[in-house]
């Protein structure tokens, strides 16, 4: 599904470059719920952005079931088939949430399509579909409509970027459902960036990042129990 | 009237055929259509080109559409229109300004509308102006608006003008009585070499008036734009103008917003923003599939919508 190569990205900081991503090899099996975790800092929404090309990397390459996408532009791997959720929502003047989920749909859906998909992430379609996305909007409501529109999508590979952030504890209860229905419903791909330990609880797969590095990776049941010692013991955090 | 002249009307007033109500279409300088009602009477100026438009008080529901359309190459005028509004009606006004322009010589049509309106009244005035030809002549328009509200009374204006215009200075002058309200809200887009200048005067003279001025604006290409607003407090009164302007490439944009309290009462705001489009927008859009330049339309016609 996603693999990638001697993946390594920096930036120019006032003491010289700084390496935020050092020397990535992963490969995301298909049809799995991955989770990414780690410390803050580690990396892991620059990993997040190198995937779906809003950061470009240094070195190294990414391959989306097997076409090398590293030169592609956000476009280019949004219509390949890769969705982004963003840890802070964008907001619009004058684009409604109705017009949003259209283009994320990439069609000409009907209302009752569109409300649909904000049913899914529990909100009252009829309340919100002709609401802007602007600054009316709290920060739970909009990372839900974030989220309408990664379904509306329906890619193979969805990368969330801390999804739980700014999200209150009821949303938070319907955030899983929302991911593990998304899950058990479709072939597509889901990867994760969370620090929340229900979230890695309905992953296949657990990757721990810290330090622009892979500390471990596999399935959910060897690496959460590890985590859950508490990350001031946790060999994974050192 | 000729298609071109046919699709400038469709454009300023959204007129596929003759509008319900009372109207007026002028074309070339002349008036080409005219209906009035038991209600709504439109009365030729006799000192000065223009027309004075008599709406009795009680009116409710209606509508007058008074578009201009030009097609003819090097016309320039001046127009007054005069909307005499009596009390208690609630009626909708449209009206605008197309100019097609395929010679070389300059087109220009200044409108000066007033507007007195009647006490506890509502109006709902829509102006858009449009411009389109090859020719190399100047599409101008300068359009001015004076309002006066009666005790209780409420305008919305709302203003469009979005292509096409090559050089635009409106002014707008408003009075405004006890417990009366204005809205005025101006979307304009420029490109090219165009200009445009926008100036806004409200006297907020009556116990309780209001005012609210809105404009959102967009500027590309090398096109410049001054947005001026002044809004008086002279009595217990509440204003607010808001300029929120987007631009692009090597254009221009000035906003001058000034509010003055002449009375204790008064409560003025004013906020004016100017920016490039945001680009965590354009990079949203684009992960939902689309190219930097339709994301950049998507962006700039939400914002005008």
């Amino acid at each position: 599904m996603l693999e990638l190569q001697n993946l390594s990205f920096q930036v120019a900081g006032a003491d010289g470059t700084k390496e935020i991503i050092k020397n990535i090899n992963l490969t995301l099996k298909d049809h799995t719920l991955t989770a990414i975790t780690g410390p803050n800092g580690g990396g892991k929404s620059t990993l997040a952005k190198l995937i779906m090309g809003i950061e470009k990397p240094t070195s190294g390459r990414i391959l989306f079931n097997g076409m090398d996408i590293t030169d592609m532009s956000i476009t280019e791997r949004a219509n390949a088939g890769i969705s982004f959720a963003f840890q802070q929502p964008v907001r619009f003047k004058g684009i409604k949430v109705k017009d949003l989920i259209t283009l994320a749909a990439g069609n000409k859906i009907s209302i009752a399509g569109a409300c649909e998909y904000l049913s899914k992430v529990g909100l009252c379609a009829r309340d919100y579909i002709n609401r802007d996305i602007d600054a009316s909007l709290s920060g739970g409501e909009l990372k839900r409509i974030e989220i309408a529109t990664i379904i509306a999508r329906n890619t193979p590979l969805s990368v969330f970027d801390e999804p739980e952030a700014g999200i209150d504890l009821w949303s938070f209860n319907n955030l899983i459902q929302v991911f593990e229905n998304l899950h058990d419903t479709s072939d597509n791909s889901l990867l994760i960036i969370s620090h929340q330990e229900r979230i890695l609880n309905i992953a296949d797969e657990i990757v721990v990042i810290a330090d622009g590095q892979v500390k471990a990776q596999g399935p959910k049941d060897s690496i959460l129990p590890e985590l859950l010692q508490g990350t001031e013991s946790c060999k994974f955090y050192r | 009237m000729d298609q071109i002249q046919k699709t400038l009307l469709e454009q300023v007033a959204d007129l596929h055929e003759v509008p319900a109500g009372a109207y007026n279409i002028r074309a070339n300088g002349e008036s080409v259509g005219r209906n009035t009602t038991a209600h709504i009477d439109i009365v030729t100026k006799t000192d000065k080109p223009g027309i004075d438009i008599f709406i009795k008080p009680g009116t409710k529901k209606e509508s007058v559409h008074i578009p201009v359309v030009l097609s003819q190459s090097g016309l320039t005028e001046l127009v007054y229109n005069d909307f005499h509004i009596g009390a208690d009606c609630d009626i909708t006004i449209v009206a605008g300004c197309g100019i097609h322009n395929g010679g070389d010589k300059d087109s220009k049509h200044d409108g000066i509308h007033s507007f007195f309106v009647g006490a506890n009244s509502r109006v709902r005035y829509v102006e858009k102006h449009y411009g389109s030809g090859e020719g190399t002549g100047q599409r101008i328009m300068n359009p001015e608006t004076r309002v006066e509200l009666a005790e209780g009374s409420y305008m919305e204006m709302e203003t469009v003008q979005i292509k096409g215009v090559d050089s635009t200075k409106r002014v707008t002058n408003a009075i405004i009585g006890d417990g009366a309200k204005l809205v005025i809200t101006e979307r304009l887009m420029t490109h090219g070499e165009q200009y445009a200048e926008s100036e806004f005067n409200v006297d907020l003279n009556g116990e309780g008036s209001s005012t609210n001025v809105i404009s959102r604006a967009v500027a590309k290409d090398n096109s410049r734009q001054l947005f001026l607003a002044k809004i008086n407090g002279n009595n217990k009164c509440a204003g607010h103008s808001e300029c929120d302007a987007i631009i692009m490439d090597n254009a221009k944009i000035s906003a001058i917003p000034e509010i003055t309290a002449n009375c204790l009462d008064a409560e003025l705001i004013h906020e004016a923003a100017i920016g490039k489009i945001a680009g965590d927008q354009l990079i949203k859009l684009m992960t939902l599939g689309l190219t930097e330049a339709e994301a950049e339309e998507q962006i700039v016609n939400g914002f005008l919508k």
